[in-house]
Parts: structure tokens; sequence; C-alpha cells
């Protein structure tokens, strides 16, 4: 049976991969978001795998990249929260929530229409 | 005997969590995929803890399951119309593949990139043991976040203000100053208030001691800042509470203490340290104490308020 850390740091380079394909394949914003999470969390865990191998000192793990991990993930919650509120902002204004270049003319709440 | 059975729970959390992600991209419902996220946000900290790393894991369960959980239920509810005509627009084929072909390179490489991990691993904990006695802190994570990297975490606490000045200035113009969110009605005798009322009490004392050992054993501000930000978010999707306008100066000082004594502290260091962020010998743990009980209020209100968004309402 493989170590955890290795175990780990394979999930972590599949949780990549797996996001990296919605976020180009998946149309919808939102999912974009969470598929950009799913990244993000790859990245997380394969760091942690490392951080739990250097181990030493009577720690679990060592503590420079785990306090740096805490860092991150604030980080990581921030720009998801901006991405958020821009989408949803977009939403308000545009009446859909496309990236298409080529969406249909939407419905605008206050009357501004897009640009046409 | 025993290890061996942890090495199977490992590969089975592995197994369910890999299962959650390919859910959560692949689920034709936007708001089944977010719930789906939020499961695998959980199991993830299962993660943390078989990693060794309990500080992690409780940052994951509060702020990456919890908080950014919340936040995506309430988007994809909201955005749950403009769904179908979105769903349509999905690349054909060629474009499906490549990018198949590109994730599969990427995860190949990476997984080349674990099993070749240098043996023995460099590390900086023997550094962090050999030096964590000049802070005073019992905590290595604590030691490295407010002492040998005080500079990230202080940027994180500016990076998370941003976010919430980025966040309301997508306000409207007639919003501007507005509370945040929806008005809340819920039953104020229903589930979710009873909820709010019996849980919130728990969840702040269960908040501040997170907080309070953070100096010791696993814990810390951010973890408690998150719990306690939770407790008022779930008050106010009870109707118990409401959000406060962002216009007023006693709440925009609430945001700018934090940082704001973090850095005073930190210029004070270069006249008594010699450095900036240093601290003078034998006041650190004090120091790192006041740091961290001036980031708690400021970081939970922060965290709050960026989970409830942009202004919407203006008092009429």
């Amino acid at each position: 049976m493989t170590d955890a850390a290795t175990l780990f740091g394979l999930l972590a380079a599949a949780l990549v991969g797996i996001g990296l394909y919605a976020l180009i394949v998946d149309p919808q914003p939102l999912r974009k978001i969470v598929a950009f999470n799913v990244v993000g969390n790859g990245v997380f865990v394969l760091f942690g795998a490392i951080a739990h191998r250097g181990a030493g000192s009577g720690w679990g793990g060592d503590p420079v990249p785990q306090a740096l991990l805490i860092t991150g993930l604030v980080v990581a919650f921030s720009a998801s929260a901006l991405a958020i509120a821009l989408l949803l902002r977009l939403h308000d204004v545009a009446g859909s929530a496309t990236l298409a270049t080529d969406a249909p003319a939407p419905v605008s709440p206050d009357g501004n229409a897009a640009d046409a | 005997m025993e290890a061996l059975n942890l090495g199977a729970l490992n590969l089975g959390t592995a197994l369910v969590i890999l299962a959650l992600a390919v859910w959560t991209v692949a689920a034709r419902d936007t708001f089944a995929a977010v719930v789906g996220f939020v499961a695998y946000g959980l199991l993830l900290t299962l993660v943390w803890v078989q990693l060794r790393g309990v500080d992690v894991a409780l940052t994951e369960a509060a702020l990456g399951g919890g908080l950014t959980g919340a936040m995506l239920i309430g988007a994809a509810a909201r955005l749950r119309r403009t769904e179908g005509a979105a769903r349509a627009e999905r690349p054909g084929v060629p474009t499906r593949v490549a990018a198949a072909l590109l994730a599969g390179c990427v995860t190949a490489a990476l997984a080349v990139a674990v099993l070749a991990l240098p043996d023995p691993a460099p590390t900086l904990a023997p550094e962090t043991a050999a030096n964590i006695a000049a802070t005073g802190v019992g905590n290595p994570i604590t030691a490295v976040l407010l002492a040998f990297r005080a500079m990230d975490t202080l940027l994180e606490a500016i990076v998370v203000l941003f976010a919430l000045i980025g966040v309301w200035s997508l306000a409207p113009d007639r919003a501007w100053g507005g509370r945040p969110g929806p008005l809340q009605r819920a039953d104020p005798a229903g589930i979710l208030a009873y909820l709010a009322r019996v849980l919130a009490p728990i969840g702040v004392v269960v908040g501040v001691y997170i907080f309070w050992i953070g100096a010791d054993r696993p814990g810390g501000k951010f973890q408690g800042a998150t719990i306690l930000a939770a407790m008022w978010l779930l008050a106010v999707m009870a109707g118990l509470v409401d959000t406060p306008p962002t216009d007023r100066s006693r709440l925009r000082i609430a945001l700018i203490a934090g940082p704001v004594v973090f850095i005073a502290i930190g210029a004070a260091g270069v006249a008594f340290a010699g450095a900036f962020l240093a601290y003078p010998e034998g006041f650190a743990k004090l120091l790192i104490k006041v740091i961290e009980w001036a980031l708690l209020p400021s970081l939970a209100v922060t965290l709050a308020l960026i989970v409830a968004g942009a202004p919407e309402r203006t008092e009429t």
C-alpha cells in the first residue's frame, strides 16, 4: 500500500486534470468558477502532500508550506467571491450569464440594450 | 494490520473524492453540481487530516466547504433561469477531445512529478523548530504565519479587504452604500429561525475557542473568523438580523482596524527592531497576540460581507 503523501499527490494530479477539462469545456461561467476551484484544490493538495513528506522535528508536516496553504485558501476564497460577484452583476445588467461573443440580444431589465 | 486499514481508508477517501469531483464537473444541473462540490470540500478535510495539516483542515472545512459553498449555492439559485440557454453553447467534439488530451497530459506530468519527488524531502521543519522559541508560541503554523512569514499574512488580510471593496464596487449606483443581499423573509417560527437561534451561540463559542487556542494548538484567527462569519450569515438567512448599510462609518472602521494595527506594529518594528514586521526581543508573543486580536473581528466582518455580496437595497 502506498503512503498517504504519494496517494493524495496522485489524487491531486487527477483533480487538476478534471478541473482543467471542465474549465475549458463547460460554457457556463459559474461552472467554470467551480472547475477553477477544483484545479485550485488539486494544487493545494499536491502542496500539502509535499509538506507532509517534509515532516520533521516532531511535526507531521513542514509547517512553512502548511501556513502558506492557509494563506492560499483564503486568497482563493477571495478570488472566487469576486468572480461570483462579477457574474451576478453581469446577470443583472445583461439578463443572461454567458461568455459567448455572439449571444442572442439580451432582455435587459433597465433598458440598456447591449451594443445592438 | 492497522496501517493496512488506514491505507485502505485513504484509498477509499481518494476514490470518493475523485467520484465527487467528476460529479461536480459532469452533473447536468448546476445546483446539484454545487451541492456535490460542498460535499467534496468536506471530504477534502479528511485528506488534510491524513496529511497531518489539521490547521489546513479547519480552514478547508470552514472556508473551502462552508463559505465558498454558501456563495456558490446562492449564485446557482439566482442564475438558474439562464442555465438552459448557456448549456446550448457547449463546444463541439474537436474542442472537447483537445481539452481532454491537454488535461490528461497535465495530469500525467503531475503524476510523474509526484512519483519522482526527491528523497529525503526538502524541509524547513528543523529551522522552524530551532527558532520557534523566540516567538513564544507553541503552534508552528501560527509562528510561521505571524513571525517568520508575517508579510504574507499582512498581504493576505489586505487581499481579503480588497476583495470586499471589489464586490462592493459592483453595486449599481442606486444601491451604493445600501444593504447587501436580498431581504430575507424566513418564517420566524420555522426550522431555519430555530436552527439559527440554537446553533449560532454554540458556533460563536466554537469560533472563539478555535481562535483562542490557535497560539499553541491547531486553530487561529482565520478559522475562528470564518466560523463567526458563518454564524452571522446563518442569522441573516433566518431573517433574525439584517445586513448593515455599507456606508456606515463604524462598519468601515471595523473592516480596516485589523490591517491598520498590523501595519502599525510592522512599522514600529522598523524603529524598535530594525526591520519591517520584526518584533523586539521578548515582545514577540505579546505583539502576535495583539495582531491576532485586532485581525479576528476585522476578518470576521470582512468574510461575512464578502459572502453577503454587493449592496442591493437602500433605505427609502
